[in-house]
């Protein structure tokens, strides 16, 4: 991986610590340089000091709230931003992505599902500066932005115009959670965020043309309540 | 409009809307028409029953109320075929009398209903004491009614054909409902044709026109007759015409609205005064007021006669007259103020030569000069002092109305006298013997204590002392004591002082003048000083009433429960109007409870049903209304701004109250204020319970969070570290690598148990809000499959979902809690291998969602109990779980207003649906949500 060539630095802030002490060990199985912190001030405090490539933070930490720490860290860094929740409420997650992170895991996780995400992100990062006008890959599915075409097992897939945008608002996110109100408003514009039943019916057509099974999709994910990701 | 520059004509919006709320009215009341006629005889029931049977013929629900045929073959030939309802029977004195049932037609509620003889008085006890009352809340109620009406019973024409025929009925009708009928048919026939019908005994003639019929009946009668029910008519046809033009917008003349003023005293003509003055009101289609000026002298009149202006007053609102009673010692003044007040143009007085009703007691013909001089200087000084007003003068009638005031108001009379026997009449006149006995006592104490001062004082100042005698009683004990005083002082200074003393024999003539003089100056001190007293009595009356108002404004301004606006209302209403007061409030269901407060000592049980009529029509009733008159209480309906708040019951010391209109306002104060503190308490408590609601459940989320946080903390360490052992280096014996993956698998059920109890902890706790939105049944299945994939641990399940599945709306994350638990249902209960399919499908109105297995099936005797909690399908297993499973499951189901149900498949296996419907736009609606509450 290419990740593995440079020093990576990954801030935890977490207050249980059992939960910081598997996190830890299975970055540092990745090669991760892991800085700890278990309140929002000494958060942001390590955010400031050690140029982190990842910020994993829980949402409940005893001086205040994960969501303020994304949000005043979101005033000065890009950094990717993994969510820890131990809640359910959706509305939490939502506020949580709005604020600036990146995407959630629900506790109790499993390290693999965290590993994953993890590299998600990294990768997606790496890939800032890449040319937009790039194909991008994922299953049998290549989309090539630059010439507008979608060729699933060699085959020209026919998209609509929404369906094209959906896809590629996705695509641009790729790993991340995008929020039902973000897509809304790319894909449709500021005057459609209420209007979810488009942004369902829609995806489900994507889905049926992308997908093998539709129902129990790999890629094109729900994420109940909260939005969509694209999983390459 | 002839002047060319005058702004084009529009339609005054007063009268636009008035039209409009009109037009809303007829289209929800039933439609009134009257068959009308100039006598009995002309054949308005039979012109009704035919168009009955044509109306029948046409498919309108026809059923006759009550019709007298009076034994005619050719009417009673037409009622064949009408459906008839039954009559209700009344005891009245023994007698078993036959009426009108208005509860079986209200209960049959039939297209158009048959009412003849609008005018009848119903027998005594009934629910209203006049039949057109009963037609009136037959149209409230959306009931077409017909009827017959003959132009005599017409309560503004009464008296003048009364006049014409000698003869007056008791039964009448207010010309408001006779104007308020939608249809007016006149049914006519010349007067020769009338008494040949007569003559041929076809004519049914009613008891009393029985005993008069050869006065009654006669040519030059029955041509007056016809004249007055054709021009009645013809007025109506005006109005009729008046109505269309206005609401054809045509141009019409602007006039300003200037009504009359009847002015109402204690003469002879008075109910002539306010039958004339109906008349021209309705003529000049104006409104109008009747107003009785209580002046010093009228406040000594005699209940009895005090009563008759009241009734006087009762027969102008019945006429549809605002009434009002002012009090004031120049009667002129306040009249031309109450015009320029209510911008009354006309003022219609009774005649000046009127006399009194009945013998003046004792006392009151001495003043009788006051009187009649202010009675006839009423016209005069009303001339002087508002010139611009009209003035018009009822002669008074040749021949003296011998009838009564109508029976109602007659009923009110007794009612109220019988109910009032303690007032002036027993209690008063002890008093009144007290209070001349002192009066003599006065003189002749002034007497005696002159009598030593003779020849020390000069007679001119001995009179002196006396006049202060006079002025003594006047202030103390009132008018006709002074009176007496006047006359006795009179006597006992000529008596004693004059020469010759100790005779009534005068010596020198010029003491005549002294005692004119004297006589004459203490009648004016004692009349003066009497009305001022009066005046200052009223006052005070006036300020008491103020403060009571004031304070128990103040009282209930601070009331924050219902028990203490009771307990206010019930203290000062005793303490003001009567000990019998009662507040009935009504429960949730709109029915009223019987009053929970202590009665006072035999005080009568209020009736509830009659509280309810006043409740349920929001009309006053009992005790002197139009409504079960014989109930003892009079019922107030309590209206507040938003709705009907309960009824107030009261039975006031001196019935008569009841009759005033300055005492009903009074009443009807206490009403407002008692129902708006109720309505400002309810809205308290409205906002308390959702502050209590909004605050319990903010402490039930953080609580409920909380403990999900603390159980989930542990076990989210529990499971990545058991993960992290798996995958330590170097790598773990297999045994180990068993063991860590059995640690993992328990703490995974762990989790799945945690989040059931947690789950049901939340449904449990009280309203469950839907965060619903449109969602795709398949997105659902797939993220919640997804998130099973440890639980799945490989297993597959077969998700087949038809196209074109509609969208739902529901609660995206209680909807996959249910998926959620009945798949992990089916891989617990069913063997690894087994296949678990999930299908769906809709039939228009609702979504049907299966999840299916092959598992061993259900016990029948289970699947009654199987969505209870902590219900298992094995007693004895040893599968994990508590069974809350299912029982979340139909929480959530119920809360989206689906259905759930278990089943056993054909073929083997168990079968788990629910059903949401489609059309449940559960929006973001509090009162929706209310509904969906889970309530356990």
């Amino acid at each position: 991986m290419d990740a593995k060539q440079f020093e990576l630095n990954a801030v935890l802030v977490e207050d249980d610590p059992q939960i910081r002490r598997f996190v830890r060990m299975a970055l540092e199985d990745e090669q991760w340089h892991v800085f700890e912190a278990t309140t929002v001030r000494q958060g942001l405090a390590a955010c400031a000091s050690s140029k982190p490539n990842l910020v994993i933070a829980d949402l409940g930490l005893p001086d205040g709230d994960g969501i303020e720490l994304i949000r005043e860290l979101r005033a000065w860094s890009s950094v990717p931003v993994l969510v820890l929740s131990a809640r359910t409420g959706e509305q939490q997650k939502v506020a949580a992505l709005d604020a600036g992170a990146d995407d959630y895991l629900t506790k109790p996780f499993s390290v693999a599902e965290l590993l994953a995400r993890v590299r998600a992100h990294v990768r997606r990062a790496a890939k800032v500066d890449v040319d937009v006008g790039a194909q991008y890959a994922f299953a049998d599915i290549v989309v090539d932005l630059g010439a507008r075409t979608v060729v699933r097992a060699g085959e020209p897939v026919r998209l609509t115009p929404i369906e094209y945008r959906l896809l590629t608002t996705l695509i641009t996110n790729a790993g991340r959670v995008v929020t039902q109100r973000q897509l809304l408003t790319e894909v449709w514009g500021p005057g459609y965020v209420e209007r979810s039943h488009y942004l369902r019916i829609h995806m489900g057509h994507l889905r049926h043309k992308l997908e093998v099974d539709p129902a129990q999709p790999k890629h094109l994910l729900t994420e109940l309540g909260v939005g969509y990701r694209l999983l390459a | 409009m002839a002047d060319a520059n005058a702004p084009p004509p529009r339609p005054d919006p007063d009268a636009l809307l008035a039209r409009l709320r009109d037009e809303a009215n007829l289209a929800a009341r039933g439609k009134l028409r009257i068959y009308f006629g100039a006598s009995a005889g002309v054949g308005k029931t039979y012109a009704m029953l035919a168009a009955a049977r044509k109306a029948k013929s046409e498919h309108v629900d026809v059923v006759i109320g009550i019709v007298e045929t009076h034994g005619r073959a050719e009417t009673a030939a037409l009622l064949e075929g009408l459906e008839k309802l039954p009559q209700r029977r009344a005891n009245y004195r023994g007698r078993e009398l036959k009426e009108f049932d208005l509860d079986a037609a209200l209960g049959r509620k039939p297209q158009l209903l048959l009412v003849d003889e609008l005018a009848h008085s119903n027998v005594e006890g009934s629910r209203h004491p006049k039949r057109w009352q009963d037609v009136e809340e037959l149209r409230d109620a959306g009931i077409d009614v017909w009827t017959a009406l003959n132009v005599q019973h017409l309560e503004s024409l009464n008296d003048v054909i009364g006049g014409i025929t000698q003869v007056r009925v008791m039964e009448t009708v207010p010309d408001h409902v006779f104007d308020g009928a939608n249809e007016v048919v006149l049914v006519d026939v010349p007067a020769d044709e009338l008494l040949k019908r007569l003559k041929a005994g076809k004519v049914y003639l009613p008891e009393q026109a029985e005993r008069a019929a050869t006065g009654f009946f006669r040519k030059g009668n029955l041509m007056a007759l016809r004249e007055i029910a054709l021009r009645r008519t013809a007025d109506r046809v005006e109005d009729d015409v008046q109505t269309y033009r206005g609401s054809e917008d045509i141009d019409r003349v602007w006039k300003t609205e200037a009504g009359l003023l009847a002015c109402v005293g204690p003469t002879a003509n008075a109910e002539q005064v306010i039958r004339n003055t109906a008349r021209l009101a309705n003529q000049l289609s104006v409104s109008w007021h009747a107003v009785y000026v209580e002046t010093p002298a009228l406040q000594r009149l005699p209940a009895r006669e005090r009563e008759a202006i009241l009734n006087v007053l009762k027969l102008a609102e019945e006429l549809q007259a605002r009434t009002a009673v002012l009090s004031s010692n120049s009667p002129a003044q306040v009249i031309a103020d109450y015009a320029s007040e209510h911008n009354l143009s006309k003022i219609v007085l009774g005649s000046a030569t009127a006399t009194p009703v009945g013998g003046a007691p004792f006392g009151l013909n001495v003043f009788a000069f006051f009187r009649r001089r202010s009675g006839s200087g009423l016209s005069r000084n009303l001339a002087r002092i508002a010139p611009e007003l009209d003035r018009i003068e009822v002669g008074r009638s040749a021949n003296p109305s011998t009838r009564p005031l109508t029976n109602a108001i007659r009923n009110y009379s007794t009612a109220a006298a019988e109910n009032d026997r303690d007032d002036t009449t027993a209690t008063g006149s002890k008093l009144h013997r007290w209070r001349y006995a002192i009066t003599l006592a006065a003189c002749a104490g002034t007497t005696l204590v002159c009598l030593p001062l003779h020849g020390r004082l000069a007679l001119a100042n001995v009179v002196m002392v006396f006049l202060l005698c006079v002025v003594f009683v006047a202030m103390r004990l009132g008018r006709a004591p002074a009176a007496l005083a006047a006359v006795v002082n009179v006597l006992a200074f000529d008596l004693a002082f004059v020469p010759p003393r100790f005779s009534f024999a005068v010596a020198d003539t010029q003491y005549v003048v002294t005692f004119a003089v004297m006589l004459f100056v203490g009648l004016t001190i004692g009349h003066l000083t009497a009305g001022l007293r009066f005046q200052a009595r009223i006052a005070g009356q006036r300020e008491a009433r103020v403060r009571t108002l004031f304070g128990f404004a103040r009282d209930l301004a601070s009331a924050l429960q219902y028990d203490q606006i009771i307990h206010d209302s019930i203290a000062v209403l005793s303490r003001t109007i009567g000990k019998e007061v009662a507040l009935i409030l009504p429960n949730a269901d709109e029915q009223l409870q019987p009053p929970t407060h202590a009665f006072a000592t035999g005080q009568q049980v209020v009736d509830l049903n009659v509280a309810q009529w006043a409740f349920d029509h929001g009309k006053e009733a009992g005790f002197a209304t139009d409504t079960l008159p014989s109930n003892h209480y009079r019922y107030i309906p309590l209206k507040a701004p938003v709705r009907l708040r309960g009824v107030l019951a009261l039975r006031p010391d001196k019935p008569r109250w009841l009759l005033i209109p300055e005492q009903r306002r009074y009443i009807e104060t206490f009403a407002s204020l008692i129902a708006i503190a109720l309505e400002r308490v309810h809205f308290v408590q409205v906002a308390q319970s959702m502050l209590v609601n909004v605050e319990s459940e903010r402490l039930r989320n953080s609580l409920l969070a909380a403990l999900s946080h603390d159980l989930r903390t542990p076990l989210t360490a529990l499971m990545g570290l058991t993960e992290s052992l798996a995958h330590s280096k170097p790598a773990l014996s297999t045994s180990q690598a068993e063991l860590a993956n059995e640690v993992f698998g328990s703490a995974l059920r762990m989790h799945t148990m945690v989040n059931n109890l947690l789950d049901m902890a939340r449904l449990e706790s009280g309203e469950v809000r839907l965060r619903t939105d449109w969602q795709s049944i398949e997105e659902v299945v797939g993220a919640t499959l997804r998130s099973l994939q440890p639980v799945l641990n490989g297993r597959t399940v077969d998700v087949r979902l038809p196209e074109n599945l509609p969208l739902v709306q529901i609660d995206a994350a209680l909807m996959e809690r249910v998926f959620a638990n009945l798949i992990e249902n089916a891989l617990k209960y069913t063997p690894v291998n087994s296949p678990i399919e999930v299908t769906a499908s809709s039939n228009g109105s609702t979504l049907n969602v299966s999840v299916a297995d092959r598992g061993p099936g259900l016990l029948n005797q289970h699947i009654e109990t199987l969505f209870e909690k902590f219900t298992r399908g094995e007693q004895e297993s040893a599968k994990p779980g508590v069974g809350l499973g299912l029982s979340i499951c139909k929480a959530i189901v119920t809360a989206h207003e689906g259905k759930i149900y278990a089943s056993n498949r054909p073929g083997g296996g168990a079968v788990f649906s629910f059903e949401l419907p489609l059309s449940a736009a559960v929006k973001e609606d509090p009162k929706l949500r209310h509904a969906l509450a889970v309530k356990p």
